[in-house]
């Protein structure tokens, strides 16, 4: 058996999904169970006798803007130089590579091209080089026609030259976010979900009482890392600094069959005219096409639209042409926390005790881990008066990607459990096994589309065709299953 | 730590088709067969078809399911379910898994049944939010027969095909109300007593020329918005959504085995011994044409199983066929190449697909110039349903010449 045992024997791991909140006072609480929250929550789980909270409004980690990006490691490469989040990315990709490395989490390191399709985009490559350089990354390249060619066959026609950038890898961002709250919560943090916060009351000089749709929560400090609703809780507390404006990014995901026509991230080249449209194959073995950037006014506008999609058709057409021809898996949309800044937002407030991670876009996936040590590093600068960071013992998840064995196809688990030879969702090859270990997890999803982001049972071509009853099943029966 | 074994026959999907092959093949003295399904049960689709129309006096889907699964066990096939072929290891050998474990099969000829799925509302590009409560017919049915589970109160069922007005009887007994069905062709395309039925004695209003523009609902399904082909636009609360018909071929093991595919049925392309284009590889039922009736899959599978059989004892693959290809307002032809020393498909006919309502249109099929057939069509063709030609024309096919062309030229629509 390979189910992840429990840990920490005696400590409390702790994940609420309704019910009154427990009655303590904790010493830090964490708004915001995404990449970057979780990120966070997992720094301060690392200090021993610190009382953590974790709250969400949604039902489960990484339900908002971490769930729908386009999935990129990335170096940092044409970062804004000597800003906030070019120091944060350059650090967050070493420590997230490094992390993921030990964790299980799916990274694929197939570098990205960035592909000039006219003279204006090939007369920008030398300048991106040169901020390349000045961002510490000094292994991308400008290269010709004929070498792209030969790199990626099923290019479109017009290719004029690219920039090579060898480190640029594609990740899973489920299992981060999940691997993140795992560690956190076996650590002793409380997650607490479906908990949106609605007010903050400085009532007392040294506490916080949060209301929430679950009732008080008492806290020292507050750490708001709301994503899209980091400028609604930031107004809570009294300050006006930014205003989220969410832009919505839209992606196609082709189907598996289409993995052997792309070998790269195809980057688009950024002009005046805004950063384009990416191709790049995603861990699960599948491609994605997209985003497209709209900028908007509702922060619940995550659905897709005719022209969205229409858009993304033509351009990809162009990169690659055959793509057009595969069946779609899914399409979706994200939407960025962009501010008026050109940078992250990232600010303590002693006097309200109280640290705010906001207007941190794409690249929050890549720089969550040194977000999260900056975070803590500045709560203490503030006052927090935090513990000396331990080691937290490793977290193992389960792997979702396809350049590393599943267990469908390990003989050695299948023996010992024939559960993992039980291949329920047929598309995505998800065994029952699988399915089980998710619902009995450290973190169990509260709902079929979290347990898709935890097994990607019911993710992949047909969408629920053959096993969407069957998955349905078992996660209603999912404590019987645990057995 | 791969077992590895090897049979004579291994036939990769236990539908209709799949199970008379091995039938056929086992009854004939072939030696011996195996047939693999991935699910629990073995039968195919028609498992979950609760309706009748598969055979004499009103047989249901299940009864016809088990009829074959009976005749394909009195044979002497192996039936082994819950084993998944997950890929090709040789030209005639295939990785398994199964709870026993991993194994690696070879055979010396191996049948591709694997069957069709509905496109699900992803694939057709429907925009809007991502609500529960979207479904293929396929998702629906297993959910009502299989698990018991409540699905909804008030859908729409997208498309009015024959499948449609199934998913349509069983919303019904499932005890969920239809708002409507939609499609985006001018008439529906199921038999006219069925499509009355709906309408006068179920009250189902049928929406056509229309298409829906948008799902909403945050998390679940609330409504949807549809756009009508004169520009009316419409908003149809309900809290379950039904995709039914457009469906394709599972093709992912043919295509994971490099087989030539047809661009028009996106199956295996096939000659009408049901043979690809790898020496030892047939393909029959609805991968080859998504989708024909049960009946008619089991009727190819039978054939195929005699085009097996033959190849077995003498060994011939044919080195040359040509294929055929046609043109809107048709989207596929199965068989879709021919053989010139054998022209004649098992059963004597090709199954083709029309996009549109055509009318009783002039079919012409031509080889570089040479037209080799001309006829009027008996009866105008019905989008999402198969209509089927006589094939004695292949026998002008020229080994040597290009491919094949079937045409037809749009009449006024009736």
């Amino acid at each position: 058996m390979t189910s992840i045992p429990p840990f920490p024997p005696g400590g409390g791991t702790t994940v609420t999904r309704g019910g009154a909140l427990p009655d303590v006072t904790y010493d830090v609480t964490v708004v915001g169970a995404g990449v970057v929250g979780c990120a966070i929550a997992r720094e301060l789980a690392a200090r021993p006798g610190l009382r953590v909270a974790l709250v969400d409004a949604s039902n489960d980690v990484g339900d908002g803007t971490s769930k729908a990006n386009t999935a990129i490691l990335h170096t940092g490469f044409d970062a804004v130089p000597g800003s906030l989040e070019a120091r944060l990315v350059r650090e967050g990709s070493r420590l997230l590579a490094a992390y993921a490395a030990g964790s299980g989490i799916p990274v694929e390191p197939v570098g990205a091209l960035l592909v000039a399709w006219d003279q204006e985009q090939l007369d920008a490559l030398p300048a991106l080089l040169a901020k390349a350089e000045r961002n510490g990354y000094d292994a991308a390249r400008i290269i010709g026609p004929e070498e792209v060619r030969t790199r990626e066959p099923h290019l479109g026609p017009g290719a004029l030259g690219a920039l090579d950038v060898p480190g640029e890898s594609v990740i899973c961002p489920w299992t981060t976010v999940l691997a993140y709250a795992t560690q956190a919560v076996r650590a002793g943090v409380d997650l607490h979900l479906n908990c949106r916060v609605n007010t903050v009351d400085p009532s007392d000089d040294d506490l916080h009482v949060l209301g929430t749709e679950r009732g008080a929560l008492r806290t020292r400090w507050l750490v708001n890392a709301a994503g899209l609703h980091a400028d609604t809780v930031d107004r809570l507390l009294g300050h006006h600094d930014f205003t989220v404006t969410p832009r919505r990014g839209q992606l196609i995901v082709y189907d598996k069959l289409a993995r052997d026509l792309v070998r790269h991230i195809l980057l688009p080249v950024p002009t005046a005219l805004g950063k384009g449209v990416l191709v790049a194959p995603t861990v699960y073995g599948n491609v994605l096409l997209g985003p497209t950037a709209e900028d908007l006014d509702d922060k619940s506008a995550t659905g897709s639209t005719a022209e969205g999609i229409a858009t993304l058709r033509e351009k990809g057409r162009r990169i690659l042409p055959e793509l057009l021809d595969e069946e779609v898996t899914a399409v979706y949309a994200g939407l960025r926390a962009a501010t008026e800044h050109d940078d992250y937002r990232i600010r303590a407030d002693p006097g309200r005790r109280a640290l705010t991670v906001g207007g941190i876009r794409s690249t929050g996936l890549t720089a969550s881990l040194a977000i999260a040590a900056y975070a803590a590093e500045l709560l203490d600068d503030a006052g927090a008066d935090l513990p000396a960071a331990g080691a937290l013992p490793p977290v193992r998840m389960p792997n979702l990607g396809e350049a590393f064995p599943r267990p469908y196809q390990r003989a050695d688990l299948i023996a010992a459990d024939p559960a993992y030879g039980t291949v329920v969702c047929h598309c995505e090859r998800v065994t029952r096994g699988e399915i089980r270990d998710a619902l009995s997890a450290t973190v169990p999803p509260g709902s079929l589309e979290g347990l898709r982001r935890r097994t990607r049972a019911r993710g992949g071509r047909c969408q629920g065709f053959h096993c969407g009853a069957d998955v349905r099943e078992l996660f209603e029966r999912g404590a019987e299953l645990r057995d | 730590m791969r077992r590895e074994r090897i049979v004579d026959v291994l036939v990769v999907g236990a539908g209709p088709a799949g199970l008379a092959a091995a039938a056929v093949l086992a009854s004939l003295g072939a030696g011996e067969i195996e047939v693999l399904d991935r699910e629990p049960r073995a039968g195919g689709m028609p498992r979950h078809c609760h309706h009748g129309g598969f055979g004499p006096l009103g047989l249901e889907g299940p009864g016809f399911a088990e009829r074959w699964v009976r005749a394909a066990e009195r044979s002497g096939a192996v039936l082994r379910t819950g084993v998944t072929v997950t890929n090709w290891a040789g030209p005639l050998t295939l990785d398994t898994t199964s709870p026993r474990g991993l194994e690696r099969i070879t055979a010396r000829a191996v049948v591709l049944a694997t069957g069709a799925r509905e496109r699900p509302r992803a694939a057709r590009l429907v925009p809007g939010a991502r609500p529960a409560g979207v479904l293929t017919t396929g998702e629906f049915l297993r959910a009502v027969h299989v698990h018991r589970q409540r699905v909804g109160t008030r859908a729409v069922v997208v498309g009015a095909e024959s499948v449609s007005f199934a998913a349509l009887d069983a919303l019904r007994l499932a005890g969920v109300d239809v708002a409507a069905l939609v499609t985006e062709h001018p008439r529906h395309q199921t038999s006219p007593v069925r499509a009355l039925d709906a309408r006068l004695r179920r009250g189902v209003p049928l929406l056509t020329g229309a298409t829906v523009t948008e799902l909403l609902g945050r998390g679940r399904v609330s409504g949807v918005r549809l756009a009508h082909r004169d520009g009316r636009t419409a908003h149809v609360p309900c809290d379950t959504v039904v995709f039914t018909g457009d469906f394709v071929p599972e093709h992912e093991l043919a295509r994971r085995g490099g087989l030539l595919l047809d661009p028009g049925t996106r199956g295996p392309a096939i000659d009408g011994a049901f043979r690809t284009a790898r020496r030892g590889v047939f393909a029959v039922g609805n991968l080859l044409h998504a989708v024909e009736p049960a009946r008619a899959v089991a009727r190819e599978g039978a054939a195929a199983g005699t085009a097996v059989r033959r190849y077995l004892a003498d060994g011939d693959w044919p080195s040359a066929s040509v294929p055929l290809r046609v043109a809107a307002p048709l989207v596929w032809v199965a068989p879709n190449l021919v053989t010139p020393d054998e022209p004649l498909p098992y059963g004597g006919r090709f199954a083709l697909r029309t996009a549109e309502f055509v009318g009783r249109a002039p079919l012409v099929i031509t080889q570089d110039g040479r037209t080799l057939h001309h006829a009027r069509l008996p009866r105008p063709p019905v989008p999402n349903r198969p209509f089927h030609i006589g094939g004695e024309w292949a026998a002008r096919v020229r080994a040597d010449g290009g491919p094949v062309r079937v045409d037809l030229f749009e009449g006024a629509p009736g």
